[in-house]
């Protein structure tokens, strides 16, 4: 009976398998990131990109027309540009990364909603660049795992600056020049994994397989690494669980994986192991008094 | 002094780019409202998409000029209206939607232009079908070939009450167009007709061919809704490859204004080859296989035969 439930759909049908392996391999590449996002305190970023790279997707569509490449690629650019904008004023300037990030998205939102009006066209073209979980080809699968190597590889190498960066920025500045490079290369992976990710889950809610795994994490792990384990095995779980909600329930997918991260989330907050609110109440740490 | 001078030269030269391209562009202005002046005896008709506004050419003829909110390839559904729209449907003497719930966003449209134009709905008198049990209104009436003579019938009334003068014409014109149609469905049939009837089953994107299977017989299976906005589920699409390899249906079809990529990866799953493109919600640009009404139903109808035969 566990079988019929939890396996068969993805025995019986391709496109249950694909699109399992499309949200394992975006929950590998994203939930890392998204620890280290939660980490500097700029969760709301994923948020923020994903409508930074509707310029860049508008400028691809009037060059190639409705060309999923063109429209992607121009969107990835749009994303890193607005990061790298927005990163390198808050690092010249006194101004908070936050805000200087605010004030691009916005400006670039903008920009994409007028060059798409110059064409006239009614067609939604950031749903264009949406793909759907449960239509992934060839090229979109390869696509997606060829982005979570890449961070993967990516997260290795500069891991130790962008760790230290989080705890002790100034301690960093003082032993190494790495921090720039670092964070630039980071904002990079960001925008990489937020486009992969409207592939695959066919919404802007990608965003919430970066976050909601990562935030999850906090309540179970202290160290990072740790914190990254929880993270993607927790985006790994939200993405089988919501294929099933899906195949079972009758509902959208996109929506189904995210929700389902969502109440891990929220039994998180309750039985957390640090910091959870059961715990909090009921056994009170022995350093008290 | 010299030097002063010098600088109004410059500021002169610097100037005179931008004076003259003005002076072109109130030229250009000019000569545009001059061929709008021309074209003010004719009577301006809206029409909400591209299917309806070739319906309703034909009937107007060169008494009217017709102008459609939302053109050739773009998807009513997910429609939203410019600036343009308002001030083209402020200009209007007659406004022709197909109803049913399919211009979704054109209530608020018409009522921020401010027009005084007359409303027509051209679906008035179709039977309307629902989806599944106590679903919603599907709007693609115009599918069914008798339907749209229904339209075309609404049509002629509606442009005789702004245009009374133009009685005649306007029956003329209707006439001889609801004979082509006439014509149009019998060929229709005749060609379903050599389709063997366990065959007569077709999958499509989005379910818009109810009424056109209704009139037919031709059973449509679609993992969207009516509406190209809804989000298929996996329950839908295993519901859908199921179906397709029990009831072998024959040939899958991609539609001019979805996304073709779920019905690929069905198509990939079944072994169901993918038999073209049909033109469901809007026709195709005069390039096209399916610039006008009629073109449109033959294309679709020959794309299915040859598929199923």
């Amino acid at each position: 009976m566990p079988y019929d439930f939890l396996v068969a759909p993805f025995a019986e049908f391709e496109f249950m398998r694909r699109a399992l392996v499309g949200v394992l391999a975006l929950a590998l590449g994203a939930a890392p990131v998204g620890v280290v996002l939660m980490l500097r305190r700029m969760s709301l970023m994923g948020d923020a990109m994903s409508h930074a790279i509707l310029p860049g997707a508008a400028i691809g569509f009037l060059v190639a027309g409705l060309n999923l490449f063109a429209m992607t690629t121009g969107g990835l650019v749009a994303g890193l540009v607005v990061a790298l904008l927005a990163g390198g004023v808050a690092r010249a300037t006194d101004l908070k990364e936050d805000a200087s990030l605010a004030a691009f998205f916005l400006v670039s939102l903008a920009l994409g909603v007028l060059i798409v009006s110059l064409r006239g066209t009614n067609v939604d073209l950031l749903h264009f660049l949406f793909g759907n979980v449960l239509a992934l080809d060839d090229a979109t699968l390869m696509v997606i795992a060829g982005i979570a190597t890449v961070s993967l590889v990516a997260l290795a190498l500069i891991w130790r600056p962008l760790v230290l960066e989080c705890v002790d920025p100034g301690f960093l500045r003082s032993v190494s020049r790495a921090g720039g490079p670092t964070h630039i290369a980071f904002l990079a992976l960001v925008a990489l994994n937020l486009v992969g990710g409207f592939q695959a889950l066919g919404t802007l809610l990608a965003v919430g397989l970066m976050m909601l795994p990562a935030v999850t994490s906090r309540f179970w792990a202290r160290d990072i690494t740790a914190m990254v384990a929880v993270a993607v095995a927790v985006g790994a779980a939200s993405g089988w669980c919501g294929l099933l909600l899906s195949y079972h329930a009758g509902v959208a997918a996109g929506p189904a994986v995210i929700l389902v991260a969502g109440l891990f989330y929220i039994a998180s907050i309750l039985f957390g192991r640090h910091g959870g609110l059961l715990r909090r109440m009921f056994l009170r740490p022995h350093l008290e008094a | 002094m010299p030097r002063g001078f010098e600088r109004v030269h410059s500021i002169a030269g610097r100037l005179g780019m931008p004076l003259l391209a003005l002076a072109l562009l109130l030229a250009l202005t000019t000569a545009r409202a001059a061929a709008q002046e021309n074209g003010q005896d004719r009577i301006k008709v809206v029409a909400s998409f591209s299917i309806l506004g070739d319906l309703v050419k034909n009937v107007g003829g060169d008494r009217i000029a017709v102008a459609t909110l939302v053109g050739p390839g773009g998807d009513v559904h997910v429609y939203s209206p410019s600036p343009a729209d308002a001030r083209t449907l402020a200009a209007a003497r007659l406004i022709v939607l197909n109803g049913l719930g399919f211009e979704g966003f054109i209530d608020r449209l018409v009522q921020a232009s401010g027009t005084k134009a007359v409303i027509a709905i051209a679906s008035a008198g179709v039977t309307p079908r629902r989806t599944g049990e106590g679903g919603a209104v599907d709007p693609h009436a115009w599918q069914a070939v008798a339907n749209a003579e229904i339209y075309v019938r609404n049509i002629r009334d509606a442009l005789i009450k702004v245009d009374p003068p133009g009685r005649a014409y306007y029956e003329a014109d209707a006439t001889a167009y609801l004979a082509r149609l006439d014509r149009l469905d019998r060929d229709v049939r005749a060609a379903i007709a050599t389709i063997p009837p366990a065959r007569r089953k077709v999958i499509t994107t989005h379910d818009a061919f109810a009424y056109f299977g209704a009139a037919y017989g031709i059973t449509f299976i679609a993992p969207l809704g009516v509406s190209t906005e809804s989000e298929a589920s996996a329950r839908d699409i295993a519901r859908i490859i199921r179906q397709v390899r029990q009831d072998m249906v024959p040939a899958l079809f991609l539609e001019n204004v979805s996304d073709p990529r779920l019905l690929q990866r069905i198509s990939a799953e079944t072994g169901t080859r993918i038999g073209g493109t049909l033109y469901a919600d809007q026709l195709s640009g005069p390039d096209g296989p399916a610039p006008t009404y009629i073109d449109m139903i033959r294309h679709n109808v020959s794309e299915i035969v040859a598929a199923l035969r």
